[in-house]
């Protein structure tokens, strides 16, 4: 919600008239700055014998210039605001991820799905406790644990190891 | 005929036990999965790739390519019944296909785009097997120079049938070019771009990346503004389509089918551009009286004939030159390299049965999905209404323990989530994922060849445009810059997108 207000007034201040050209730009000069300044320290080579940092080098260089001409083309030719970003909906979805690897091998999988599962289900506004989410929520689990881990053979262990082993 | 003799040998192939069954499974998990509003083909198909690793070469491709045209069948099912197209590609069809649901003619609509899918899908299969040999032949003589060159034409097309700003589609290619560069370089031994992480040794996995960007940046959008969405039809009866609507819609499936044919060899366009052009055309030359918009029979058929030709025949320049045209052939390349088999012209020449029985098992899967969907639609009509907030933690899920499976390391997982992230936030600043998903694939493949050009022209790089063939895409793809670039072309862009907002 503050991102949407303060995309909005960069657009109403009339400096960026284009906020999604001047990110993007920001994004691919950023990106392309740190792999060309990266690429540096691998060879070069020549045109004949192309070291590890010939192509690099060049792609970064062409990502930098796409992201000046989109940040020069963001305060000349006008265009939509960013738009609202759904905050706590990735920051929550992300951290359902997170949570999952973190967990899968210290807690085990039965517990890495619920902390997953949980966390990334608040990220809704329909979010609430019902008896049949959680009986759903008791089938999936058990579901993982035959098909990928007995069935397909796939190395997460049910119980991890924090608790014994 | 040779011909004959290859697509028996594809029939052996396809039509073994096993192969059908994995068919079917892929139709099926395909069909189900797509059903579901927000999930694509790409994130269906990413999150189901791990589950074919372990399979023969020849069953993987198979039930990867059901899944595929399955994914897409289901999304229109989705487009029809609630208005919520599971994918790009059916975004049409939700406009006079919703229309019809609305009119109590649900099931005819099904069984229009059930039939049409079915017709495109034939004739486009037997396109893929005339049209695959000769051009197999021609890409043999390829060198370095070519192949680097095919690639320049291949993302510069994907460029111009992009949706969205030129501008961005360049710097999302050169972002993924870049991204596809990390790992270790095969020539020198270097590292690059590793940070010291072995996980990162051999490179981020395409999966990882796909799954981050078109799975979980999709949720997170849907997440934005959760509208409920109501089933409007419970029962769906009277499917068979009357005398009158089989005339009405002979016509359009069959232009739809040629339009869908043609643009589905071309990079970057595959089935969404097919449909768009297809429902344009339609509403250009139909009578006054059809009423477009409105449940107009036509406006499902041509679109669905459109989306499933260009489908089908984005797998031309797949399986012949190595050379993904859309981000879901970019996975079935990632798929073909997991199972060891070196996509490109020989893979005909060396292992037939594969070659073949997959193009026949593409006619079969489109049978199946014929058969086995209007029964079924009962059960896809239960898997829309499963609301979203309970459906997307299980997506999560699936694609978490997915990219665990990968290589068995959490650092996936944690890719997967930054590029969730780095997914949504391109969908917020309009900028297209799928061109950084090809340039992601074909990154190290554009270096090596290069590297070779080079090598073999002591440097010079005039060998690009003094090789007839490569010159020859080279003007090509700057012909195809120019073009975009001219104000004419860029307005009927526009036009041919219009129908989406």
């Amino acid at each position: 919600m503050t991102s949407s207000a303060s995309a909005e007034s960069i657009h109403a201040t009339g400096i960026i008239r284009g906020p999604k050209d001047f990110w993007t730009g920001v994004i691919y000069v950023l990106f392309g700055g740190i792999a060309f300044w990266i690429a540096r320290d691998y060879g070069f080579g020549t045109a004949s014998r192309m070291g590890p940092g010939y192509f690099p080098t060049v792609l970064s260089a062409l990502l930098v210039l796409i992201g000046v001409i989109s940040l020069v083309r963001s305060f000349i030719v006008p265009a939509g605001p960013l738009g609202k970003f759904a905050v706590k909906a990735g920051f929550l979805v992300i951290l359902a991820t997170v949570l999952f690897g973190v967990l899968i091998n210290r807690a085990g999988l039965i517990i890495a799905l619920l902390a997953l599962v949980l966390v990334s289900a608040a990220a809704s506004e329909k979010f609430r406790f019902e008896w049949k989410a959680a009986a759903g929520l008791v089938v999936l689990i058990a579901f993982c644990a035959l098909v990928f881990v007995k069935g397909l053979g796939v190395p997460m262990p049910l119980i991890g190891t924090w608790f014994g082993e | 005929m040779d011909i004959i003799g290859n697509l028996w040998l594809g029939l052996q192939t396809a039509a073994s036990a096993t192969n059908l069954l994995y068919c079917l499974l892929g139709v099926f998990l395909g069909t189900a999965i797509g059903v579901l509003p927000g999930l694509g083909p790409v994130a269906t198909i990413a999150m189901l790739l791990p589950v074919t690793f372990g399979l023969p070469p020849i069953s993987a491709l198979i039930m990867l390519a059901g899944i595929y045209y399955g994914a897409q069948y289901g999304g229109s099912t989705t487009a029809i019944l609630v208005n919520l197209p599971g994918e790009s590609s059916s975004v049409v069809t939700a406009l006079d296909g919703y229309q019809m649901a609305r009119h109590g003619q649900a099931g005819k609509a099904l069984a229009t785009a059930a039939i049409g899918s079915f017709f495109a899908g034939t004739i486009c299969t037997l396109l893929i097997a005339l049209f695959s040999p000769p051009l197999a032949e021609v890409a043999l003589s390829f060198g370095p120079a070519e192949y680097f060159s095919l690639m320049v034409l291949g993302l510069v097309a994907s460029i111009v049938l992009a949706h969205g700003s030129l501008l961005h589609a360049l710097g999302m290619i050169m972002f993924g070019l870049i991204l596809g560069l990390v790992g270790t370089d095969v020539n020198s031994g270097v590292a690059r771009y590793s940070f010291g992480l072995p996980e990162l040794a051999d490179g981020i996995n395409f999966v990882v990346v796909a799954m981050g960007v078109f799975g979980l940046g999709e949720i997170i959008g849907n997440l934005e503004h959760e509208a409920s969405r109501t089933v409007m039809v419970k029962k769906v009866t009277g499917l068979m389509p009357s005398k009158e609507d089989v005339k009405r819609i002979v016509g359009p499936i069959l232009r739809g089918t040629g339009i869908g044919a043609v643009l589905g060899i071309l990079p970057g366009g595959g089935a969404m551009l097919a449909s768009f052009s297809a429902y344009a055309l339609e509403k250009k030359i139909a009578k006054p009286s059809v009423p477009f918009g409105k449940g107009a029979i036509e406006g499902v058929a041509s679109p669905e004939a459109a989306n499933n030709a260009g489908a089908q025949t984005s797998f031309i320049p797949m399986l012949t030159l190595g050379i993904p045209s859309n981000p879901v052939m970019a996975l079935m390349i990632g798929a073909m390299i997991i199972q060891g088999i070196q996509p490109g012209p020989s893979v005909m020449t060396e292992q037939p049965a594969l070659f073949w029985g997959l193009i026949v098992s593409m006619w079969i899967g489109n049978l199946m999905l014929l058969v086995l969907n209007l029964p079924l639609i009962g059960l896809w009509v239960k898997m829309i209404s499963v609301p979203y907030h309970l459906l997307y933690p299980a997506i999560i899920v699936f694609c978490a323990i997915g990219v665990f499976s990968l290589s068995n390391t959490e650092m996936d997982v944690y890719f997967m989530a930054g590029f969730g992230l780095l997914g949504y936030i391109f969908r917020k600043i309009d900028a297209e994922p799928a061109p950084m998903l090809l340039g992601f694939i074909l990154g190290p493949m554009m270096e090596e060849f290069l590297r070779r050009a080079l090598l073999l022209s002591k440097g010079s790089p005039l060998v690009l445009v003094t090789r007839p063939i490569s010159a020859t895409m080279l003007a090509l793809a700057l012909l195809a810059l120019i073009a975009v670039l001219s104000p004419a072309l860029q307005k009927r862009r526009e036009e041919a997108f219009a129908e989406e907002d």
